[in-house]
């Protein structure tokens, strides 16, 4: 009797597609909003993107005051030379993380939730990656040679330092940004042409005609498409893990206490896709709301990604332990007062509010009513948002203030144009997504239909009618 | 590569007789499989489905060959890793050899990251590229969108196409052959 009252009927929750969809009605619900003229764009939407676009014009602005001024606008110095340019840099690279994770390792692994949340996931990555891809080369003090980085016959007669992580950084994240705009095209190519044999108007018609490059959908293209768009999982999903890695490099490869550290590669990549979860739970939960998609995002996806997040976390949690235990293990005492300073020295506010929310925030996601409250994860998301912001902060720049000899510590102050540049990047996020809902279809539509055809009258969970031939005992 | 190109398309099947092929719709996945057999069956080999999400086994199901798009990729993975290789190499052995950190000219073990990532960025868009140009994409006409309801391929329909190059194509017989195979419609199809 009370697992029955405590439990809620898992009807709707354990399916991957919800009840009552079809191949049309897909189209319906997705394209549609898409198709509408200016005039009917719901006024949310006018709403949302008129506060991006603020937040993008306070982007420009910083851009234009760095370009004028250069970096000293920001509060970078020695010692702290890398700062919030390089935090944000990271937090942003790290939200993208998880777009290709669901869109890469999910598909191998035949996880058919992936399908209706990983149109928006892969968009969020390529816009997480366009903000994050501006920072460090903004950060470079003359961004108009940026180029410079780059492999080419030269007057200088130079090449890149190629035994530089920093450089490896520059290849893994320029591969990552363009094979994950190939990979999110590809997948939007079926449905641009869906948008043309829907489109209203003559415009639209010739808009997503081109775009979709004039595809027929004929049983050739797909078996060509279908192998393409594996080969280009298969190839994301190690790209993915390295990018991070990478990224983890720039720091483990330096000798600084607190970044010289072998778990960095592992810990960050879980790091990332526990920011990117949270991310994406942040976008899905509105996103569902606002356009009527709770059959195709059910609960379900809210529920694995709240899991996923969870794992992950922990993951990330075992890692502040790790570094804990290395510190005092490697009897180095630079070390042991990194670990002293980060948790009990100046800055160790930091650090316990790092714990609370990247520990302490997500242990209600064991408990599936708060995994299946949409608003409990939102919350839950942003909170994961903050901490993993704070978690760059407390290894860079903490890190970065107390390192060997006392005579070279420094503290780290940052200006209003270090918050200006970072809250402008969340305008230049949103804006981008906002035109994405606008104009492109949030949802795969093609794949959608191939999940429906293929687990839309069955139920998922092999359990799920044992389970529910129990609850149905119980209560009898 | 069964279906014509689009230029192929325009000669062949207008100069016979204006007509691209004979299109007949279907309504489920379980209809244009049982359909795209029985095609093959009668030896028609000019054939083509179009579908609105991929269908597995249906190209088989039409008799055609598996494409060979993985070996292409295997070979430009290969080929964007030795690139990476022998840049890393020539630049630092070759070009300008600089000792640094006391690490030997030919120090590989750096060089293996830049090689991994050059290894996916060459075989990622080999992939992507090879499929679109070899799917002749990006084209601006198909004669296939000459017929009638056939937008409906990308919503919820699933459409045969024999076309009229098809060596055993003869406009009343394939007409009533399609018929037989229980569709929504046949209709024919402007080159």
């Amino acid at each position: 009797m009370a697992v029955a009252a405590r439990r809620r009927p898992l009807v709707e929750t354990n399916r991957v597609i919800g009840p009552g969809q079809s191949f049309g009605k897909i189209d319906d619900t997705v394209l549609t909003p898409v198709l509408l003229g200016v005039q009917q764009t719901p006024r949310w939407w006018w709403i949302g993107f008129g506060i991006s676009l603020m937040f993008l014009g306070l982007y420009l602005v910083s851009i234009v005051v760095l370009l004028t001024n250069g970096v000293g606008i920001f509060g970078n110095n020695i010692p702290v030379a890398w700062a919030m340019p390089i935090i944000n840099f990271v937090w942003w690279i790290g939200i993208g993380h998880a777009g290709t994770l669901i869109s890469a390792a999910l598909l191998l692994f035949r996880q058919p939730w992936r399908t209706t949340i990983n149109r928006f996931a892969e968009a969020m990555t390529i816009f997480a990656v366009v903000c994050a891809g501006l920072y460090p080369i903004l950060h470079l003090g003359r961004p108009w040679v940026f180029y410079w980085l780059l492999p080419y016959p030269n007057t200088f007669g130079l090449f890149p330092q190629f035994r530089s992580p920093l450089d490896w950084d520059l290849f893994a994240i320029s591969t990552y940004a363009s094979v994950s705009v190939l990979f999110w095209f590809i997948g939007l190519i079926p449905d641009l042409a869906s948008l043309r044999d829907r489109a209203p108007t003559a415009f639209q018609r010739l808009l997503y005609g081109v775009l979709c490059l004039g595809w027929t959908g004929s049983a050739k293209e797909w078996q060509r498409y279908q192998r393409a768009y594996l080969l280009l999982a298969a190839l994301s999903f190690p790209l993915v893990l390295s990018v991070h890695s990478i990224i983890a490099m720039d720091f483990a490869v330096a000798q600084l206490p607190g970044w010289n550290n072998t778990i960095m590669p592992p810990y960050f990549v879980a790091g990332a896709v526990f920011a990117g979860f949270a991310m994406v739970l942040i976008l899905a939960v509105p996103l569902r709301r606002a356009f009527g998609l709770e059959h195709l995002i059910t609960m379900r996806h809210l529920d694995n990604s709240a899991k996923l997040m969870l794992a992950t976390g922990m993951i990330v949690v075992y890692g502040y332990l790790i570094e804990i235990f290395i510190a005092w293990y490697s009897g180095v005492e630079f070390e042991r007062y990194m670990i002293w300073n980060r948790l009990f020295g100046d800055h160790a506010i930091f650090f316990w509010a790092l714990i609370l929310c990247n520990f302490v925030a997500i242990q209600p996601l064991w408990f599936r009513r708060v995994r299946q409250s949409p608003l409990a994860l939102f919350v839950i998301s942003l909170i994961v948002s903050v901490g993993m912001w704070l978690e760059r902060f407390v290894i860079i720049v903490v890190s970065l203030t107390k390192d060997f000899l006392p005579s070279s510590w420094g503290d780290y102050i940052s200006t209003f144009w270090d918050w200006a540049l970072y809250i402008g990047s969340l305008g230049l996020f949103s804006t981008l997504f906002f035109l994405f809902i606008r104009l492109l279809p949030s949802i795969a539509t093609a794949e959608t239909k191939e999940t429906v055809h293929h687990y839309g009258h069955e139920k998922l969970d092999p359990m799920e009618d044992v389970r529910e031939q129990y609850y149905a005992e119980v209560k009898a | 590569m069964s279906t014509l190109s689009v230029g192929e398309a325009h000669r062949t099947g207008a100069a016979a007789n204006g007509l691209y092929g004979l299109v007949a719709q279907f309504g489920t996945v379980e209809d244009v499989m049982r359909a795209a057999e029985k095609v093959k069956a009668a030896g028609y080999t000019r054939t083509d489905a179009y579908t609105p999400f991929p269908i597995e086994g249906l190209d088989e199901a039409l008799g055609m060959k598996p494409t060979r798009l993985g070996w292409v990729v295997l070979a430009a993975g290969i080929g964007g890793g030795l690139a990476g290789f022998f840049m890393q190499w020539w630049a630092n052995t070759q070009y300008y050899p600089l000792i640094i950190g006391g690490k030997p000219l030919n120090s590989w073990p750096n060089w293996i990251v830049i090689m991994y990532e050059l290894t996916i960025l060459s075989a990622a868009f080999t992939a992507g590229l090879t499929m679109i140009f070899r799917n002749g994409m990006p084209r601006a006409y198909h004669p296939i969108f000459n017929a009638r309801g056939i937008e409906a391929a990308s919503r919820d329909k699933f459409f045969i196409c024999v076309q009229s190059s098809d060596p055993r194509f003869d406009l009343r017989r394939t007409t009533a052959f399609l018929e037989s195979l229980g569709p929504e419609r046949v209709v024919e199809v402007e080159a």
